[in-house]
């Protein structure tokens, strides 16, 4: 079954498909914005090079799918990007977070490229068109990204120390809110039927922590309690924002609200 | 896309269209035209509500975050204009079909070369995939383009645009740009 053009769903999948996008373009924009914080003060030059690099891969990304929404709902990418309170951003709770130190940025941008990785593997397979082929142009990207982070997870963990120590933490904490980039949508019943996310959420975060823990194993990591493991997404999932978000929302949104509805 | 690829081959104007593109440059590296980069997707005219006709020429961005496609972006635009062919001109970035660096041209190839890049491995990444093996393919050697040798190192496969990575010349001790296989 294939979903064509926006103008063909009928309104259920039209809000649930809008929905997804929301979510993938949140997590893809906040993420960029958080790790766009080390440009200048990452640990070593090529460092600070690497984090701009992918942080500016990530805002691009969410720039295609906020604009993948504005034509399905008849918005403006910039206004959605840039004219939301907080409370509307539907980014999943593990980008809620400071960028901290960085090991803690490390561990968290492991969790999000492996967690998205899989749930991009899925969605190159959606029957919604435009979506697919944004996503099989957004892997060759994300590959760069897998490589590096991997390389950054091994090289803390085997360094021992304070390096694994700051890392351990950091894992510990976010494993919780990283299952909420797994947390089902409201119209996911809807969208996997339609074949627009070709398998259910729950399916996804099963196959991302086989994926991951093995490793995390390996490097003698912390891996998410059996509780945690059996889905249970924290209190609010995507919905619920922190003091740390509304910070960095402030930031992001500042040159926006300086004028209004001024064109760049 | 079939309409306008038939076009492509039948229309007589689709020819001088692409002769103009090849005039139009990189920003940043203004040593390769639009065409040997391989942005440009589909070319074709088609009916306009007004009984007149427009020019669409689909761009492909190398990378989706590149700051350089709505400058590129312009200048296709302002150069097709001046041909007057078509009463409208419109430019589409699109991802239908993924850019990717087997798309370079041989003559851009060169080109980037002859400009101090690396010119991009050429894979053939129809599937791309996350298996650690398939990782490694990107890390394939990179000839330096100051001398010639095949004795270099990737520095940072992230660099100063999101196209491009660091290397270093163990042969001529040369630091260098090379293209992104993507």
């Amino acid at each position: 079954m294939s979903a064509g053009p926006a103008s063909d769903l009928d309104s259920t999948t039209r809000d649930a498909l809008a929905e997804l996008l929301l979510t993938l373009a949140d997590d893809e924009f906040v993420i960029g914005f958080w790790d766009s914080e080390w440009t200048g003060i990452a640990p070593i030059l090529e460092e600070d090079v690497a984090t701009s690099s992918i942080s500016q891969d990530e805002i691009g990304h969410a720039r295609a799918l906020y604009e993948l929404l504005a034509d399905l709902t008849d918005d403006d990418a910039d206004r959605i990007a840039f004219g939301r309170d907080p409370e509307a951003y539907r980014h999943s709770a593990l980008l809620n977070h400071a960028r901290t130190d960085w090991a803690f940025s490390v561990a968290r941008r492991y969790l999000y490229e492996t967690a998205d990785a899989i749930r991009l593997e899925a969605l190159a397979g959606s029957s919604y068109a435009p979506l697919a082929a944004l996503v099989a142009k957004m892997r060759r990207e994300e590959r760069y990204h897998l490589m590096h982070l991997d390389a950054w997870l091994r090289r803390l963990a085997e360094a021992g120390g304070s390096a694994h120590e700051r890392l351990s933490e950091g894992l510990t904490r976010l494993w919780p809110d990283a299952m909420t980039i797994f947390t089902p949508l409201a119209g996911e019943r809807v969208l996997v039927a339609a074949g627009i996310l070709p398998e259910p959420m729950e399916q996804l975060r099963e196959r991302w922590l086989a994926r991951v823990m093995p490793v995390m194993q390996r490097l003698g990591l912390p891996i998410p309690s059996t509780a945690q493991q059996e889905g249970a997404p924290s209190e609010g999932g995507r919905s619920e924002q922190t003091d740390d978000f509304r910070w960095l929302h402030g930031e992001f949104t500042m040159v926006a609200r300086s004028e209004d509805g001024a064109s760049w | 896309m079939v309409t306008a690829m038939r076009q492509v081959e039948t229309d007589p104007r689709v020819p001088v269209v692409l002769a103009a593109l090849e005039e139009v440059t990189d920003p940043e590296i203004p040593a390769i035209s639009v065409l040997e980069l391989g942005v440009i997707g589909d070319v074709a005219f088609e009916p306009d509500a007004d009984g007149g006709e427009r020019l669409i020429v689909e761009l492909l961005p190398t990378f989706i975050g590149c700051p350089a496609i709505e400058v590129m972006r312009e200048r296709v635009g302002e150069r097709l204009r001046s041909l007057h062919l078509a009463e409208e001109v419109q430019v589409e970035v699109s991802f239908a079909v993924p850019w990717t660096s087997d798309r370079i041209t041989q003559a851009g190839r060169e080109k980037l070369g002859a400009s101090g890049f690396a010119p991009p491995v050429q894979l053939s990444l129809t599937a791309p995939s996350v298996d650690p093996g398939d990782l490694l393919t990107m890390l394939e050697v990179a000839v330096c383009p100051y001398c010639g040798s095949r004795r270099t190192t990737l520095d940072n496969p992230f660099g100063p645009t999101l196209c491009r990575a660091i290397y270093h010349c163990d042969a001529c001790h040369q630091p260098f740009e090379g293209f992104k296989a993507v």
